[in-house]
């Protein structure tokens, strides 16, 4: 059948089975939204404030359903705001795709109103993108993008078209997505010399991690974000009970292993647990599962298991001794090397290497202070009391985020999202909204610190036009409290432009966008406003004051070796 | 040894696309390196070109960098080229000012023994195109540096492995990597 370019677009969407997209109308997009109109029974389009925060609903959404994002912007500027987004879903291995339209053929190059070179923007931090010149290529485009987001190791994937050919027509052949590989872009590739290779068989790679296994003694096992990805929960957990090894779990990694299993030693890293930590430091043989080794992760990397044999996880072979040199590796997905592994393995005991691991806290221990006042664990507390176990956590970037992941343990894949790789402020309440959109039934959590909130807060709007029960609570510190932190212990408590006292009033704000506001000083305070919010289920804001000087604990300063803690 | 910094001759072979070589020559300026030498052409199969990068540096570095651009989708292979394994060539056009024939024929007597061959001449100029490895291109570049040299151009390094090899012989790393690019 003929059909326009735009509506071949929303067609090819749904030979996705995308039914929700993220975005922000304009000027060269106005094709798509006016398809979108047509196709408004079939996708749902959730409208946000800011484009930022549409690409960060489409990496929630991504990330908490598993499935492929999208989302919608114009050109030039509405390109330019999504790029925060687009790097954080590319740092995070997060599986988007984003459609922007560029100026028509007869304006671009030409400085025009709105232009942007998109495709050469946003090309360091997708993992492919393309520049539609032409009508008929839009369905081959699209679903070779799809293709590249969801396979390997997922990305976004940004497809600029140039705005003339959406209002064009061509002959359109739906097509099942099982067939996609036999026509247009993805046959193409699926053609080239490097695809008619013989299947990567990572079967004597096992066979070699195997005998590594039965030789140690003291194994210790990371669980990575690869393993969330991959939604490799059952086999990862099946194979660390058969190593009988302790885990370390990355922040990436959080959901991949349930934090409350007796052999998880909960975070690594330079915020990670004194049991992560020294035991890493003190294993013979480290295997980490779809971790990259940042420097968050290892810290001074000439020290990082110094003692041990690294083996090395991982669905990209760049990655391979990118960060830190390794005895051994397995190419391939999570689940599939984890199915062979358990299938060959056979049941390990390391009771005393345990008992070693284990003398060390997990978490770190706070005496709660005298007096009512709010402290950050007390925060986590009183949230893992009230709300329901599977509530999805959404954060922001700071000392909030650390608190959140040491405290609350997260049991599958897609409850943490956190902008872990990049680190952008101002991620969660995007990621909630497109959470919540994807998972209509869950309680979705957005914990926040003030700083971050104010990045991005008029999202409010966004979750209150759609009705989306979100409970956002802020650490409100009044200042910028993880770089403060730092000048609090490495710069003479010289405090250079981190004091954020200043307004909104947080409260009067969430009201002025509909939503309740509350503001708790003490843990009863916290427990009705919480009860309350998830009662009513129309969203709201809360805030907790807590104290400035708060420290996340422990910390390894960077550089440092990774047991160097600062405890107290 | 791995610190030493050195030149380094990279091939790459990649899908004859738009932006292709701004995703690969983009590896380089992401890390702050120069690349002292570039040469892109198709090759025997139309649809995949063959760029020869030579960069200095050390080579721990460069090997991080050529798996970051193996990594590439476009990419199809890529290998590192050491120097007694591989031949390389570019070809250099100088073009020199000339007052007289006196000057012409000295010019002349140079070119011949390097087997540099005059592609064009008028009355006050002559050119030269000389195809060498480094040395000899340099070496020619010398012995002409007291003529009034009006421009200079060359081609960049290309170079192929000596013998049988190929750059995209099928080993277990190179599996390794297209596994990760798999689309499917």
């Amino acid at each position: 059948m003929k059909l326009k370019g735009a509506d071949i677009l929303m067609e090819c969407l749904l030979e996705q089975e995308v039914d929700t997209v993220f975005g922000y109308p304009g000027g060269t997009v106005i094709n798509l939204y006016d398809s979108l109109y047509k196709y408004s029974d079939k996708i749902n389009h959730i409208l946000t404030a800011h484009e930022q925060g549409a690409s960060h609903a489409a990496d929630g959404y991504a990330r908490s359903t598993g499935k492929v994002g999208v989302c919608i912007a114009t050109s030039g500027p509405g390109a330019t705001n999504l790029t925060t987004g687009i790097a954080t879903a590319f740092m995070d291995s997060s599986p988007v795709v984003f459609l922007t339209c560029n100026v028509g053929e007869n304006f671009i190059g030409k400085d025009s109103f709105q232009e942007c070179d998109t495709v050469g923007i946003t090309m360091p931090i997708t993992k492919c993108n393309y520049l539609v010149k032409d009508v008929n290529e839009i369905a081959s485009t699209v679903r070779a993008a799809f293709a590249m987001a969801r396979s390997g190791r997922p990305g976004p994937v940004v497809i600029d078209f140039l705005t003339n050919i959406t209002s064009q027509e061509t002959e359109y052949t739906p097509l099942p997505v099982e067939k996609h590989a036999e026509s247009g872009r993805l046959a193409t590739l699926m053609s080239r010399p490097s695809h008619n290779l013989k299947p990567h068989e990572p079967e004597g790679d096992i066979d070699k991690l195997i005998e590594m296994i039965e030789a140690s003694e003291k194994p210790m096992v990371i669980c990575g974000g690869g393993v969330v990805r991959s939604r490799a929960q059952d086999e990862f957990k099946t194979f660390v009970e058969l190593a009988d090894s302790p885990v370390a779990i990355t922040i990436m990694g959080g959901g991949g292993f349930d934090g409350s299993n007796p052999l998880s030693t909960n975070m690594i890293g330079m915020h990670g647990s004194q049991a992560s930590n020294r035991a890493v430091d003190a294993c013979d043989l480290l295997i980490s599962v779809g971790c990259r080794f940042n420097e968050r992760v290892t810290l001074d990397v000439k020290q990082f298991a110094r003692n041990a044999k690294i083996v090395h996880i991982d669905i990209d072979r760049s990655e391979i001794d990118k960060n830190v040199k390794t005895d051994h590796h397995i190419i391939g997905d999570a689940k599939r090397v984890l199915e062979i592994l358990n299938s060959k393995l056979k049941q390990q005991d390391h009771t005393p290497w345990k008992e070693y691991v284990f003398q060390f806290p997990t978490e770190q221990e706070y005496d709660y202070p005298e007096g009512d006042n709010l402290t950050p664990k007390m925060i986590t507390d009183v949230i893992a009391k009230v709300l329901p176990e599977k509530t999805i956590v959404a954060t922001d970037v700071g000392q909030h985020q650390m608190w959140a992941i040491q405290h609350l343990h997260f049991t599958y894949p897609g409850q943490l999202l956190t902008s872990g790789g990049f680190g952008a402020m101002g991620f969660g309440l995007g990621a909630a909204i497109g959470a919540q959109v994807g998972n209509p039934d869950q309680c979705v959590l957005h914990v926040t610190g003030d700083g971050s909130f104010r990045m991005n807060f008029n999202e409010l709007c966004t979750a209150k036009k759609y009705g989306l029960p979100i409970i956002t609570v802020i650490f409100n510190n009044s200042v910028l409290g993880m770089v403060r932190q730092w000048q609090t212990l490495m710069y003479d408590e010289r405090f250079s432009q981190t004091d954020l006292d200043r307004g909104p009033d947080f409260v009067k704000l969430a009201e002025a966008f509909g939503l309740m506001g509350a503001r708790c000083t003490t843990r009863a305070e916290l427990e009705t406003a919480l009860r309350t919010a998830l009662e009513n289920k129309e969203g709201a804001v809360i805030e907790c004051p807590i104290d400035k000087w708060e420290l996340v604990r422990p910390m390894v300063p960077g550089g440092r070796a990774i047991t160097n803690f600062i405890v107290d | 040894m791995n610190n030493m910094e050195k030149t380094y001759t990279l091939s790459v072979l990649v899908d004859n696309e738009p932006g292709v070589l701004s995703q690969v020559s983009r590896m380089f300026t992401r890390k702050g390196y120069n690349i002292e030498s570039l040469a892109v052409g198709t090759t025997h199969d139309p649809t995949i070109s063959r760029i020869t990068i030579e960069i200095k540096t050390t080579k721990d570095k460069a090997e991080l960098t050529c798996n970051q651009v193996r990594k590439l989708l476009p990419v199809h292979s890529v290998k590192l080229l050491s120097r007694d394994e591989a031949i390389k060539r570019e070809l250099l056009m100088i073009k020199l000012a000339t007052k007289d024939s006196l000057e012409r024929n000295e010019i002349m007597q140079i070119a011949n023994i390097f087997r540099a061959s005059v592609i064009d001449v008028s009355t006050s100029s002559i050119t030269l195109a000389v195809i060498g490895d480094a040395e000899k291109n340099a070496a020619i570049e010398s012995l002409l540096e007291h003529c009034r040299i009006m421009e200079l151009v060359r081609t960049g390094i290309v170079a192929l492995e000596r013998g049988t090899a190929t750059i995209d012989e099928d080993t277990k790393e190179k599996g390794e990597f297209d596994y990760g690019k798999n689309v499917l």
